[in-house]
């Protein structure tokens, strides 16, 4: 690629100065400067009222509930992408294709649109919502429903790493293994899941930032109840509507941490996740 | 000749593998996908299109649309413009920038949302230069347009990026020696290439904008005709328990929903478009 | 151990890749498994290693039938076309990896692992790369680290997919001769697929040979190679010639040519060929009783022989190989007309070629 730098291919200098800046321009613009306001917002008050907005008892409730959420929906989703890859990478059989792209869906569906179904499912006139109610279960405006919201919308983030990775690296490793005498857990855990550990990982650190930050789905099944079923993105909505700009922006603060640890996490295995697709 | 992948009773694990991924599939995606569906179906055609040709729903689906297919095309060449820079050039830092680009996927969407409100506000960083130059972004068609270019972006670069580094610098070099400019060199030979790239990013952005919310709910300002876009307008539409109202809303962009995800699984079948992240 | 397989029929969809198919291998003989691409080689070997379930017939190990068991438990060595080496693994782990593996009560120590790994690396002559990853070996060594590999569970029984399909030319002419002295030193019954039919007359005690599916001829190299059965044996085994025409009262009129063929004493005329191998083909300058004249078109040096191809008179052309001594007698020159003898025509009746199932 250094070749590109010294090479006529990219246009006259002057072409390539005026690209390049005009690229970091909009980096600038449209990245950089979003990022320095939230943090510019956040201590416009000083490091006291920082302090003071993120240890709040109703953000640390916010940050217990988007906690628990995570841990439920992550795990689920990573088993699910585990079996998708099995049985859609490594095996063809009819209606295989069509498998996979609803396994994309909901990545098309509007979030709102996902909140919503689960209120027509499970809401208090939905097709099991008197049977909940009778059974004392809430789901909409509780934190299942929450829950549920987050799954939904995380659902692809692991399958869709594995399933290609799966099917380009093939089965023939997976049937030495047998023909050697390996049973299927051994295959699995000895050869299978180390040809595609960082690809996990990294779907379950993309399934993870998203289940923290979602906010369209969530909010529709939330109730927004304070201290109970607020997550931080609800919170972080709770306060900028109350006109606590900076209690918002501190929250904030949280969830745009959790988004730069990811992004330097993505960028530290990317390039080993490019190595398992060789 | 490699074997794309064995029959289902040679490996092991075939059965509860598939068996957990379409239960999980059922539960989590087409189960409440259905009802939604089913809701639309049950409601009378000349209902729904009252519903949808009411002008305050009717102007929602004309602000979403054109914002979205506007914001795409934005993107598309923004993201190209990025995308060739941190390919072409040796800019210092590139894997830094290269890392944020991901940011609009790794932000949660109401940081995003409130981040870019205070930047466009008429007294924000922003917004102020903007509006004394008599163009005022935020609560207006142009903030929401705003943040549908910041979610954008990443959908075009991760598109073409591959694309762009896969391009044999070759056949730059033999369109050169037959006396081709840079100009034609990338009219006539890297655009062609670059085509299904670019427009499996502009599909993948207009489908995002398309559901957007949490982004676009603080800087739209929601005026009922003006700002409100068709996620905001559904989710007034269930916090009144208007549900066929939010059912009718929710099918329109369901629909369209479908229909893109359909036209990026062309357009990559067209091009060699790595699936996006979204 | 002796493999035997008997009435083997397997079918992918429409397409039938194995029809039939019976053969044997007995204990500690070399076999190979010959055939185009499509015939249906691969599809047997992998059934034979339970990879993959026949449709109807069954594989038997020493007399015992195979069918119901699973590839782990047939104890068998295999070696993937491709290696399937474990690519995470060290070459030792990866040759360590079905010891280590056994159930609990079977699985050697640590120390007997070590000490068999050593041995089999030694034996594949590799000792040296031990801590090496596949991805940092050449082709030829992963190819000897997948055989340690499968020689390490002490298999009954051997299979080989294309063996040396993905190696160079040089690196698979010594890969052969090694897997041909190490058969005999360890005298494991094997079975091998192949489509070069000069590795399996170089390797093979026995050659089966297989088209479309079914097993043509069945038999040691020399016999396939000087009594084919079928022009397809004759024509896959060797560079041929063919001269159409048909036979009649006892005798084959090919042409110009015209042979004896007392297997057709009827009057009534039946269509039928005669295959001639490019080396069994005279060239000179003078007419004899029977043959024709040919112009000389083009020769080309192949090793020691020079291969010559000549143009009938409205017929199609001619492949003659001559050695480097004949050659030099003759000293033919392009645009040259020579007179041709067929030394050793094989006729065969003509039968209409099954159309392919596909």
């Amino acid at each position: 690629m250094d070749a590109y730098a010294l090479s006529p291919r990219s246009g006259s200098r002057a072409v390539r100065l005026l690209l390049g800046a005009a690229a970091l321009a909009v980096l600038g613009l449209f990245l950089v400067v979003p990022l320095a306001a939230v943090f510019a917002e956040a201590f416009r008050n000083g490091a006291a009222a920082y302090l003071a907005s993120v240890r709040h008892p109703d953000a640390l409730a916010a940050l217990r509930l988007t906690l628990l959420v995570a841990a439920i929906a992550v795990p689920l989703n990573v088993a699910f992408g585990l079996a998708a890859g099995w049985a859609l990478g490594k095996f063809r059989f009819p209606g295989r294709s069509v498998l996979l792209a609803l396994v994309d869906l909901p990545f098309a569906v509007s979030p709102v649109v996902a909140g919503m179904v689960l209120v027509l499912v499970f809401g208090r006139t939905g097709l099991l919502g008197p049977w909940l109610a009778a059974h004392a279960f809430p789901v909409v405006f509780a934190v299942p429903g929450i829950v549920l919201a987050t799954v939904f919308v995380t659902f692809p983030f692991v399958a869709r790493e594995l399933v290609p990775l799966m099917q380009a690296t093939g089965s023939e490793e997976e049937e030495a293994a047998r023909v050697l005498g390996a049973g299927f857990l051994t295959t699995f855990l000895r050869v299978t899941l180390p040809n595609v550990k960082w690809a996990l990982l990294y779907g379950t650190i993309l399934c993870t930032a998203r289940a923290v930050g979602e906010f369209g789905a969530v909010s529709v099944v939330s109730g927004h109840i304070r201290g109970r079923t607020n997550t931080l993105p609800l919170h972080v909505e709770v306060l900028y509507d109350e006109y606590d700009f900076q209690g918002a922006f501190a929250v904030a603060t949280l969830l745009t941490g959790v988004a730069l640890v990811t992004l330097v996490l993505q960028a530290l295995l990317g390039r080993r996740r490019r190595e398992e697709r060789r | 000749m490699k074997r794309p992948a064995v029959e289902p009773r040679i490996l092991p694990g075939f059965g509860p593998a598939l068996g957990f991924t379409l239960l999980w599939l059922s539960v989590v995606v087409l189960a409440p996908l259905a009802a939604l569906v089913l809701s639309a179906l049950r409601m009378p055609p000349a209902e729904i299109a009252r519903i949808v040709a009411a002008p305050r729903v009717a102007a929602s689906i004309r602000l979403t649309f054109g914002l979205a297919l506007a914001s795409a095309a934005v993107a598309a060449l923004l993201g190209l413009l990025l995308a060739w820079v941190l390919v072409r050039h040796r800019l210092p830092g590139r894997r830094l920038l290269d890392a944020l680009i991901d940011l609009p996927f790794a932000l949660p969407t109401a940081v995003a949302g409130i981040a870019l409100t205070t930047l466009y506000a008429p007294n924000g960083w922003l917004g102020r230069p903007l509006a004394a130059l008599g163009v005022p972004v935020a609560f207006t068609p142009l903030g929401i347009g705003v943040a549908l270019v910041f979610l954008g972006i990443p959908f075009a670069v991760r598109t073409l990026e591959p694309v762009l580094e896969s391009l044999d610098p070759e056949v730059e070099d033999a369109a050169t020696s037959l006396g081709a400019t840079a100009g034609q060199t990338f009219r006539r030979v890297l655009f062609p290439e670059l085509l299904p790239a670019l427009a499996t990013g502009f599909s993948l952005a207009f489908a995002r904008g398309l559901g957007e919310y949490g982004s676009v709910v603080f800087i739209s300002g929601n005026m009922p005709m003006r700002t409100e876009v068709a996620p905001l307008l559904i989710m007034t539409r269930l916090e009144q328990y208007d549900y066929a109202g939010a059912t009718a809303l929710a099918a329109v962009l369901l629909v369209a929903s479908f229909l893109l995800l359909l036209a990026v699984n062309r357009l990559q079948a067209w091009g060699v478009g790595p699936a996006a992240r979204g | 151990m002796s493999i035997e397989v008997l009435g083997v029929t397997k079918s992918f969809g429409s397409f039938t890749a194995l029809r039939d198919v019976s053969l044997t291998v007995a204990d500690g003989e070399l076999v190979a498994l010959l055939g185009p691409s499509g015939s249906g080689k691969t599809s047997l070997l992998r059934i034979i290693a339970g990879l993959e379930r026949a449709d109807r017939g069954s594989v038997l190990f020493h007399g015992t039938d195979v069918g119901p068991r699973d590839p782990r438990e047939r104890r068998i060595g295999f070696v993937f076309q491709h290696y399937a080496l474990f690519r995470r693994m060290t070459v030792f782990e990866n040759v360590a990896f079905g010891m280590r593996v056994k159930p609990r009560g079977e699985r050697p120590s640590e120390e007997e692992v070590r000490r068999r790994v050593g041995d089999l690396l030694k034996l594949v002559q590799l000792d040296w790369l031990g801590d090496r990853l596949p991805g940092e070996l050449s082709g030829g060594q992963r190819q000897r680290v997948a055989l340690a590999r499968a020689l390490a569970v002490e298999p009954r029984v051997l299979l080989l997919d294309e063996p040396f399909g993905s190696l160079d030319a040089r690196v698979r002419q010594e890969l052969r001769r090694w897997l041909r002295r190490l058969h005999d030193e360890i005298r494991l019954t094997s079975l091998f697929v192949t489509h070069d039919q000069e590795e399996a007359l170089e390797v093979a005690d026995r050659i089966v040979l297989l088209n479309q599916g079914r097993v043509v001829q069945d038999g040691p190299p020399e016999e396939l190679f000087e009594r084919p059965t079928s022009p397809f044996v004759l024509d896959f085994l060797g560079n041929v010639n063919i001269f159409h025409g048909r036979v009649e009262n006892g005798r084959a009129l090919l042409g110009p040519l015209s042979v004896a063929y007392p297997d057709h004493p009827h009057a009534e005329p039946a269509p039928a060929a005669g295959y001639a191998r490019s080396y069994e083909i005279d060239l000179s300058r003078e007419a004899g009783d029977t043959g024709f004249w040919a112009s000389l078109t083009r020769v080309g040096i192949a090793g020691a022989l020079l291969r010559l191809e000549l143009l009938p008179d409205g017929a199609a052309p001619l492949k003659v190989e001559l050695t480097r001594e004949r050659f030099e007698a003759l000293r033919p020159v392009p645009g040259e007309r020579l007179w041709v003898v067929p030394r050793n025509l094989r006729v065969f009746l003509e039968t209409p070629v099954p159309p392919r199932a596909q």
